[in-house]
């Protein structure tokens, strides 16, 4: 196959490129996604690819697109305020949780707020 | 060219979501300007089952086919609380009627034998094919029966079996401990690492205890294992002395743990330190990948599927994406939840690869609750990131329940395992 070796070069060369920008390794990175992510509020998927592959993980536990149809709260119709407020409490311990905190703590306030402006105008209809 | 790209340059690929001239990493470029978008999933689980939804909502223009032979998909995570008593097979059976019907995923019952790497194609065990664009591989794990003397399938389809793959396997269990007369010894016999669920074989062993106490309080469950340490340990010892004193017993692999021989018809299982007889032997041998990642030639001699972690694709065969148990993914177990966030990331990827635009870098999620008893869960949670080296934890993020939580704490987790599954459950297949 000879091909493979040029995919795995150029795999680990983005992947270099992934981690310094998603983790805002770069003085400008975090500013600059933000404000890509505030011009497009109105189509969000397409212009905050990061604050939906952060906000995904969360439907596992809390249903599709927050929706849940448990015990554990649903996220979905909560402004993005309230889910920005609650996500940086888990992670200061100033709201307490079972599980909350551990997962709050893995992400920068950045991030969070990305998950927020996500799961705050995510579609509140039944799709 | 890609290779000489700069790391400012593919910083500004990423942060601007525009990223014509990085087509050329994923895949074939025949891949990334496809003019159709077909995707074929294996596996119906909790990652390709994942995959198949996630790709139809994220994007409607994709055509997105499921092969999964079984109609009806029993989920491993709570098949521990059905042989406890608390659940019934009922309430861990999923179908592929919603996926069907409000995602119109193509679903095909039938299973695939073969995978055209060239014609991009699946055959199917009815003769027919599937062309692909990009192809999903979510095929859980395969056992290796051959690993333990004079185990086998039939062994496990009859005297021991391992209940480690949901559904008939779980049956088979629950009626083995159903029938076993009171006294009784249970063997669960825990594999080396890496496996499926590394926290379900002491759930299982704290479940089975709780119902034999209420009905047969003579009864031992002996974990035979493999290591010398396991998931959670500090949580389920301090469970088991709280709720289950004396009746569960642990042999670590220095203990005479590790299974080398078994004689089905007499019921017995040897180890270095000797022969050992049981009433019931639940065996959960040691797994490799899925047959048809190991048939397609997607593994590597580890017995599982090399991939880069960004998008989930093959490092053996590019087009190809491997999620799930089947997956090396760094520092994630091999869990449901696991599945279940790799096929997200999958799934967003492709349709990223499909745009013609690099993925987002992924950001990876797992959460595994265990039962201790029907008010008394426990959880460790991790949340995972792309490093140099590939999937790593996330340092001061996730871990496991606090060793000295309060009562309310553990009867809130054990609230929240429920919770957990019927939307994950609604998730994926609802």
């Amino acid at each position: 196959m000879a091909v493979k070796p040029e995919i795995r070069l150029t795999a680990s060369a983005l992947m270099f490129a992934l981690i310094s920008a998603g983790s805002c390794a770069l003085p400008g990175d975090c500013r600059a996604s933000s404000n890509a992510t505030k011009k497009g509020s109105a189509g969000q998927s397409e212009s905050s690819p990061r604050g939906q592959i952060l906000a995904l993980s969360c439907a596992s536990c809390h249903g599709t697109d927050g929706k849940s149809v448990s015990v554990i709260p649903r996220i979905n119709g909560r402004s993005v305020e309230y889910i920005e407020t609650a996500l940086k409490g888990y992670k200061s311990g100033d709201r307490p949780s079972t599980v909350m905190a551990r997962h709050a703590k893995g992400y920068t306030d950045e991030e969070l707020r990305l998950i927020s402006e996500y799961l705050g105008t995510v579609s509140t209809t039944n799709k | 060219m890609s290779n000489t790209l700069s790391r400012r340059d593919f910083s500004k690929l990423f942060l601007s979501g525009v990223a014509g001239s990085a087509l050329g990493l994923f895949g074939t470029s025949k891949n990334a300007f496809a003019s159709t978008k077909r995707v074929v999933v294996i596996g119906g689980g909790f990652g390709g089952a994942t995959a198949a939804k996630y790709l139809r909502k994220l994007d409607p223009s994709i055509q997105v086919t499921l092969v999964e032979p079984k109609a009806v998909y029993y989920t491993c995570p709570l098949s521990n609380w059905v042989l406890g008593g608390l659940k019934t097979m009922e309430d861990i059976a999923h179908t592929y009627a919603v996926l069907k019907s409000k995602y119109q995923v193509t679903i095909v019952p039938d299973v695939v034998t073969g995978i055209d790497i060239v014609k991009n194609t699946v055959k199917l065990k009815n003769g027919k094919t599937l062309g692909y664009d990009r192809l999903i591989v979510a095929p859980g794990i395969d056992f290796k029966y051959d690993s333990i003397e004079g185990y086998s399938e039939n062994v496990a389809n009859t005297q021991m079996p391992h209940a480690w793959q949901a559904g008939s396997q779980t049956i088979l269990l629950h009626k083995q401990l159903l029938d076993m007369k009171d006294g009784g010894k249970v063997f669960i016999c825990a594999p080396a690492n890496p496996f499926r669920c590394p926290p379900g074989p002491y759930e299982r062993a704290s479940l089975i205890a709780a119902y034999l106490k209420a009905t047969k309080p003579l009864s031992k469950v002996i974990i035979f294992d493999a290591k010398d340490k396991f998931s959670k340990q500090g949580l389920f010892k301090k469970g088991w002395d709280r709720f289950y004193p004396g009746m569960i017993e642990w042999r670590s692999v220095a203990l005479g743990g590790k299974v080398i021989k078994v004689d089905a018809g007499a019921m017995t299982i040897t180890t270095e330190l000797g022969v050992e007889k049981g009433d019931v032997i639940n065996l959960i041998p040691p797994q490799k990948a899925g047959k048809i990642a190991v048939d397609a030639a997607l593994t590597d001699a580890t017995g599982w599927c090399p991939i880069n972690p960004v998008s989930f694709e093959s490092t053996l065969h590019p087009g190809i994406h491997v999620i799930g148990d089947a997956s090396i993914a760094g520092a994630m177990p091999k869990s449901g939840f696991a599945a279940s966030s790799q096929g997200k990331v999958a799934a967003a990827a492709i349709v990223r690869l499909f745009q013609g635009k690099v993925p987002a870098a992924p950001s990876l999620v797992n959460t595994c609750y265990s039962l201790l008893a029907a008010d008394y869960g426990v959880s460790v949670a991790g949340v995972y990131k792309l490093a140099v080296d590939g999937i790593v934890e996330i340092k001061g993020a996730g871990g496991l329940t606090p060793l000295d939580a309060d009562d309310n704490q553990l009867h809130q987790e054990a609230m929240f395992a429920q919770g957990w599954y019927q939307n994950i459950s609604q998730d994926i297949w609802g």
